[in-house]
């Protein structure tokens, strides 16, 4: 048990854990509604919850070795597609809405997944260029029109505010998620095989590992959850312009490599993703209350990525040495 | 990334077996020159108003800050590394300028101060990149938000918009007798001596060397970290500058100006035949790219399409062009299998 809590502790996503609740702890102290007020519990649970799907989704993208910056446009277009789904077929139940936008995404994931993986472009190209594509549909699409609470069924909207035992329902799925996909990555054979092949493509590639389906299958994978994300959002926020989820990619690159995934693959977890996405977004909203305008947060943010970074290649280095020793004396 | 590396290979070994005048016309380059006055002649005919010579105004001023940008990304992406802070520099640039002009500073000084934090930005990157070894798109995220953030936090949501007049007025001015704005004369300036650096120096070659094989061009005397060091320092300068104009065009500093641009540079660099990989690209396809973007958009524009297809063109433009590459490719490999071995599997095999 020991050994398991000091495993624990030399994890790098403890450290971003420990970071996440010196952050809460101080603005707390600061203004105890932060935390013990209702509101301040539910913002705390609910405001992450989006950014989190995105970012787990990344994370599988990034450890296999490549990077899907299309995620926000995939996320605004599917946020409007669920709009839209509400306007123009009403009688369509809720779950079936959830499922279409949902797949949406995933098929706009396959899109980019199958230039990668077949083409064998690399993906921050590939990616960047439907960042714009699929924004421009979205735009074109929507025009200057946007969807408003009013359009979409009160139970729907009831999602993004309800709670089950004062956590709210968006957080429950958003947790669901996150630990299904913890476990896919950890205890499965096709979750190693995208560490495999983000360690070492061409060795992956020799040992007789899917390479391309697999690939294909990370970027179907950050699709469909940044679709999912896309429901989030028009449940949560109740109003969906075609400039839904802009920039976002930044922040869930950004989310990921906090959390220790190392944006030259291979490393890191999607609770480390998931860890840093709460961290981006509760500083975020802790910033104010401690007294700094919240125009610095992006600073913040920066300050936050490169630090981590600079982490984990201090990490990587000592722990090379520290191998190298252990060699030498044996 | 190994894949990749053997496909360049490939192509540099399948160019040699080919006439020197396949080699020089048909390529990425000539590819997107070719495009670029096939969309210019046909805008001109179907495009009304297309053919005045405001459009070409209007199109260089607008477009003048990615075709800066673009020369010292061009040399960063054929090292194999990428900037993505540009955009974010220029933010904070034109910011850094706003700032000190209402603090009362003259604007050329406040102008160089602009340069100076470039400066400073591009040679954190550079350290970050070169000393402590880290790779450039996880640098360049971060300080991509660092530097957006300082010009926000700096700011808020105010702007400057108090410019003397006299700088004003130069950056949107046009050399007399033409329709070409002055700030192409710094461009034209800056692109020469890059084209020179480039294509006609040691330092030049072993960008390109760094790009194709960063080990080998170390043993071969290549300072690789002392030149990447360079190179993104230069970036942040030209981004700078790129701010400073940025700012007297549009008469207003921002903390959210640019946003984005980083985007569009990338769009034109890759556009333009640079590899993402390293090692492979030309300075005049990016220029090209770059006018090319600027030409379908103000096209378009006048044609009274929503300024938004543009973001669907540039981006199925950017997918297309990467993956023509690639069917092309896989088209001549499938075609030379049935007659004879072809020479590019044999020299992937030895």
């Amino acid at each position: 048990m020991t050994k398991r809590l000091g495993a624990l502790g030399k994890a790098r996503e403890f450290g971003i854990l420990i970071a996440l609740a010196l952050v809460v702890i101080v603005a707390t102290a600061k203004n105890p509604a932060f935390l013990f007020s209702s509101d301040g519990w539910r913002d705390l649970l609910l405001t992450p919850s989006i950014l989190v799907l995105v970012a787990v989704g990344q994370a599988i993208v990034i450890i296999t070795r490549n990077v899907d910056l299309s995620v926000g446009s995939v996320m605004g277009l599917s946020a409007y597609l669920t709009g839209r789904l509400f306007i123009d077929l009403p009688s369509l139940p809720i779950p079936v809405v959830v499922i279409l936008a949902v797949a949406f995404g995933g098929f706009l994931g396959l899109v980019n997944g199958a230039l990668v993986a077949f083409a064998r472009v690399p993906a921050m190209v590939i990616t960047l260029g439907t960042l714009y594509a699929y924004r421009g549909i979205n735009v074109m699409w929507a025009g200057s029109s946007r969807v408003n609470a009013s359009d979409m069924p009160r139970e729907f909207l009831a999602l993004g505010t309800e709670q089950i035992l004062t956590i709210p329902i968006l957080a429950i799925v958003a947790f669901l998620v996150l630990a299904a996909a913890a476990w896919y990555m950890r205890n499965t054979r096709g979750g190693r095989e995208y560490y495999a092949i983000g360690s070492d493509p061409a060795a992956a590639e020799l040992y007789g590992l899917k390479v391309t389906r697999r690939v294909l299958t990370a970027f179907i994978l950050s699709g469909a959850l940044a679709g999912l994300a896309g429901v989030f959002y028009a449940a949560r926020y109740g109003s969906v312009s075609s400039q839904a989820g802009a920039g976002w990619e930044l922040d869930a690159v950004g989310a990921a490599v906090i959390g220790g995934v190392a944006i030259t693959g291979g490393v890191g977890t999607v609770w480390g993703a998931a860890i840093g996405a709460v961290l981006l977004m509760t500083i975020n909203r802790a910033l104010p209350i401690l007294g700094i305008p919240d125009f610095w947060q992006r600073a913040v943010v920066g300050v936050l990525i490169i630090g981590a970074i600079v982490l984990d290649r201090w990490l990587a280095v000592r722990q090379r040495r520290r191998l190298i020793e252990a060699r030498d004396e044996s | 990334m190994t894949t990749a590396t053997i496909t360049s290979t490939n192509r540099v070994a399948r160019d040699f077996d080919k006439p020197l005048w396949r080699r020089v016309l048909l390529t990425r380059e000539m590819a997107i020159v070719a495009l670029l006055i096939f969309v210019v002649v046909v805008s001109a005919i179907t495009v009304r108003g297309f053919s005045q010579p405001i459009t070409v105004n209007y199109l260089l001023l607008d477009i003048a800050p990615i075709l800066l940008i673009a020369l010292p990304m061009t040399l960063i992406m054929i090292t194999g590394e990428i900037d993505l802070s540009v955009g974010s520099m220029v933010g904070l640039s034109s910011v850094v300028t706003g700032v000190a002009v209402q603090a009362g500073l003259p604007f050329e000084v406040a102008a160089v101060l602009a340069l100076l934090v470039g400066l400073v930005g591009g040679a954190f990157n550079g350290f970050l990149v070169t000393v402590v070894g880290l790779p450039s798109l996880a640098v360049t995220i971060g300080t991509l938000a660092l530097f957006r953030g300082l010009a926000v936090g700096l700011l808020g949501t105010t702007a400057v918009t108090d410019f003397p007049e006299l700088w004003s007025a130069l950056a949107k001015a046009k050399i007399s007798g033409t329709t070409i704005p002055y700030i192409m004369v710094p461009f034209l300036i800056l692109l020469a001596i890059f084209v020179i650096v480039l294509h006609f120096t040691p330092f030049g070659r072993g960008i390109y060397a760094i790009g194709l094989a960063k080990d080998a061009a170390r043993f071969s005397g290549v300072h690789v970290e002392r030149t990447k060091f360079i190179l993104f320092v230069l970036a942040g300068l030209v981004s700078a500058f790129a701010g400073i104009y940025y700012t007297l065009r549009f008469g207003s500093a921002r903390g959210d100006n640019a946003t984005g641009l980083e985007l569009q540079v990338i769009a034109a660099v890759v556009l333009g035949g640079v590899s993402v990989f390293g090692g492979r690209g030309q300075l005049y396809g990016v220029v090209a790219a770059a006018l090319l973007i600027g030409v379908l958009s103000s096209a378009l524009r006048l044609a009274n399409v929503t300024s938004d297809v543009i973001n669907i063109i540039t981006g199925v433009l950017l997918v297309l062009s990467v993956v023509s590459g690639s069917v092309l490719a896989w088209l001549q490999k499938a075609r030379r299998r049935p007659s004879r071995p072809s020479p590019v599997a044999a020299s992937t095999a030895s």
